[in-house]
């Protein structure tokens, strides 16, 4: 009857992971420190996070795994999905345990269910790529604050870099206080202590903008509302593709931009 | 000058607004060096309208002035309307600078004709030059040809675009000649041919060498309006089945007839777009593209029109009864992607999954058949079919009383679940490499 407990980071849970082998550990429950609550008479153990044994364990996945599935615990983790590390552990230890490939099981409820989490995941990063809105500065660099339900901004900057090679951009993730900026060169991760723009819905002082940058967002919403077919009004489907939670930082939705 | 572009952007995009194809898909390119932008192979939609559509391009018409005279269309000569043209730099900067802000995949060009065909080819392909050549742009791009054009015209305009469309409109020779007397057929046709042979040497030569100037990579496209003109669903289906097989094209894109131009005594007096056909006709064209459909599966002689009440797939079940009902824990894949209630990813993975277990209907269910619909046409393992003895009539008012039970809950839930947008949104190849 053990509760193991680690850090929350991906490497911490695979610590754990690799420390189950090592000392034959079967726990009951994979807990976040920040989220543990004492539970009587429950043994309880720290795992520390360990780079080393965390590599380990990510190595040895990645040989055993289809390729498809290469990137299904980390995405299905970032999910942050109540019991996901014990789900992720049962998988985990039935890949290690078994001698031929077991990830198209649906029939197991793991399996599936891990496997819709990361839909669900890539759902989100995809949703990025579609509604990000950069804002030129008057310094030249694009700037979109985000704030998506997982933390998968770094699935995204590949796609960024490849797609936006000769601007520099920043897209900044304001729930999670970090972001990325890209110089032309290099992605770096970046953590802004101080801000030109509001946390709530991203939008950079009007002083610090491009002098052109609010005609293209009055143009842009004038084609939005010009490209409409008013017959064919359906707002429901507008709102299942476009979740409203985005809504606050795309401008051809925002009330404050008038022709 | 701001407002004067204002001005032509909302002229010009209402113009364009009719034309329903707006998918950026069937091309993937990286950006070259230093220059800006590529195409995701699946398409990505930026925005939804108001009316649910997907924004993917910025869709646009380089001027709604126009020299002919077609009864279907907003922009006929003999319509007072507010008209507008952009010049070759505006339509440039507008796509660019949308482009950098992350509001487009690219740029969508159609036009009206001003002058005469070759006039306006020339100026559509002077924006998409210009867009590659000076801007290193390198987004995607949709030309409409111009019907008429230069065949030297379009082949140029074929290597600076990612894809090419010939718009049909009318499905029959007959009814065009009727609704757009100066059109004429082999001048929609011609084009079409050409840029599918443009394609074809295209890739014959792309085998042979290894560097090799694209030409319309990703493929030709058309649309019909449906409703303006007398043919039947089934004429249509066996036109579209044509295109994609003999001419290869990538999409067929049908449009609801919107009555613009009531007065025009040669149109069917309607009041509203026919939407629920519309879509109808939407299902069928997935179930060719993605369920190993033929149309002569779709409709036969003696049914000419798809049935409004209830979707392509299950009217097909309900004809097909002797088919039915299949062994989820046998059937193969062709035969499981024709049971109503399966989908392509429910399919696969019925596929994937038996191989471990027998499955049950709580599988199916978990793993997202609709068993609702799918009840009466499969057994498995504990679950025997439903009703398997009633007659189709029966069977049909049955499951259409059910959904509609349903509906009425959940709203009209019916006609987005094969909403033409439906582009799965694209996912980056290599998801982890933070460079
Ligand atoms: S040629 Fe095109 S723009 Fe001109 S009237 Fe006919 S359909 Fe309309």
């Amino acid at each position: 009857m053990a509760y193991l407990i680690y850090d929350g980071s991906f490497e911490g849970f695979l610590s754990v992971v690799f420390q189950c082998y090592q000392q034959k550990l079967s726990p009951t429950n994979i807990c976040k420190e920040s989220d543990f609550q004492e539970v009587l008479f429950a043994q309880k153990q720290t795992i520390p996070s360990n780079p080393k044994q965390a590599q380990r364990v990510w190595k040895a996945l990645q040989k055993k795994l289809h390729r498809r599935n290469q990137e299904l615990p980390l995405r299905a983790f970032l999910s942050e999905h109540p019991g996901i590390e014990m789900m992720l552990y049962r998988f985990i230890r039935r890949v290690f345990d078994t001698s031929f490939s077991i990830e198209t099981d649906y029939g197991d409820s793991d399996v599936l269910q891990l496997k819709k989490l990361e839909r669900k995941v890539l759902k989100e990063t995809a949703r990025l790529l579609q509604f990000v809105r950069f804002q030129e500065t008057s310094d030249g660099i694009y700037f979109a604050p985000i704030e998506p339900e997982f933390d998968v901004l770094p699935f995204t900057l590949h796609h960024f870099k490849d797609r936006f090679a000769d601007q520099q951009w920043l897209i900044y993730d304001l729930r999670r206080d970090y972001g990325f900026y890209y110089n032309l060169k290099t992605v770096d991760e970046v953590t802004l202590s101080e801000k030109a723009f509001s946390t709530i819905d991203g939008k950079v002082n009007t002083n610090l903008l491009e002098e052109k940058e609010v005609h293209y967002q009055k143009l842009w919403k004038n084609y939005f509302d010009s490209i409409n077919i008013k017959e064919r009004k359906n707002l429901k489907v507008q709102r299942q593709y476009m979740p409203q939670r985005y809504w606050k930082f795309l401008p051809e939705k925002s009330p404050r931009i008038k022709d | 000058m701001h407002e004067k572009v204002q001005k032509k952007l909302k002229i010009l995009a209402d113009a364009a607004k009719y034309d329903v194809s707006c998918s950026s898909s069937g091309n993937s390119r990286s950006n070259s060096r230093g220059g800006i932008g590529n195409a995701v192979a699946a398409g990505i939609c930026h925005s939804f309208t108001d009316d649910g559509r997907c924004i993917s391009l910025f869709k646009i018409l380089m001027t709604n002035h126009c020299i002919y005279d077609c009864a279907y269309c907003i922009n006929r000569r003999t319509n007072d309307r507010a008209r507008a043209t952009f010049t070759v730099q505006e339509i440039v900067d507008l796509t660019i600078n949308f482009y950098r802000r992350n509001y487009i995949e690219g740029l969508f060009l159609s036009s009206g004709v001003i002058k005469n065909p070759d006039y306006t080819m020339e100026r559509l392909m002077l924006v998409a030059k210009k867009l590659r050549l000076e801007e290193r742009f390198n987004g995607y791009i949709h030309m409409k040809a111009i019907p008429g054009a230069s065949q030297e015209l379009i082949q140029n305009a074929g290597y600076y675009v990612d894809r090419m469309s010939v718009n049909i409109e009318i499905p029959t020779e007959q009814q065009l000649e009727k609704l757009a007397p100066e059109k004429n057929y082999p001048s929609i046709i011609r084009p079409m041919n050409q840029i599918s042979e443009g394609i074809l040497a295209y890739k014959e030569e792309r085998r042979k060498y290894r560097r090799v100037r694209k030409f319309t990579p990703a493929g030709q496209s058309t649309q019909l309006i449906v409703g303006a003109s007398p043919e039947s669903d089934r004429q249509i289906l066996q036109l579209s089945s044509n295109f994609y097989h003999q001419q290869q094209l990538k999409r067929v894109y049908y449009s609801g007839y919107l009555p613009v131009n009531t007065y025009d005594q040669r149109l069917p007096a309607i009041q509203s777009p026919p939407l629920v056909r519309e879509n109808r006709l939407y299902q069928s064209d997935w179930l060719m593209r993605f369920y190993e459909f033929s149309a002569d599966e779709i409709l036969t002689s003696d049914q000419p029109f798809l049935d409004l009440d209830v979707d392509p797939k299950l009217a097909y079940a309900l004809r097909n009864l002797h088919l039915f009902p299949i062994d989820i824990n046998r059937a193969d894949y062709h035969m499981l992607l024709r049971v109503p209630g399966i989908g392509v990813q429910s399919a696969k993975m019925i596929v994937d999954a038996r191989r471990f277990r027998r499955l049950t209907s709580y599988h199916l269910k978990k793993i997202g058949v609709v068993l609702k619909r799918a009840q009466y046409f499969i057994t498995c393992n504990e679950l025997a079919p439903r009703m398997t003895d009633w007659e189709p009539q029966r069977l049909k008012s049955h499951i259409v009383a059910a959904s509609q039970m349903k509906r009425r809950k959940a709203g009209d839930t019916q006609l987005m679940l094969f909403h033409p947008t439906m582009n799965s949104p694209a996912i980056p190849k290599q998801l982890h490499s933070k460079n």
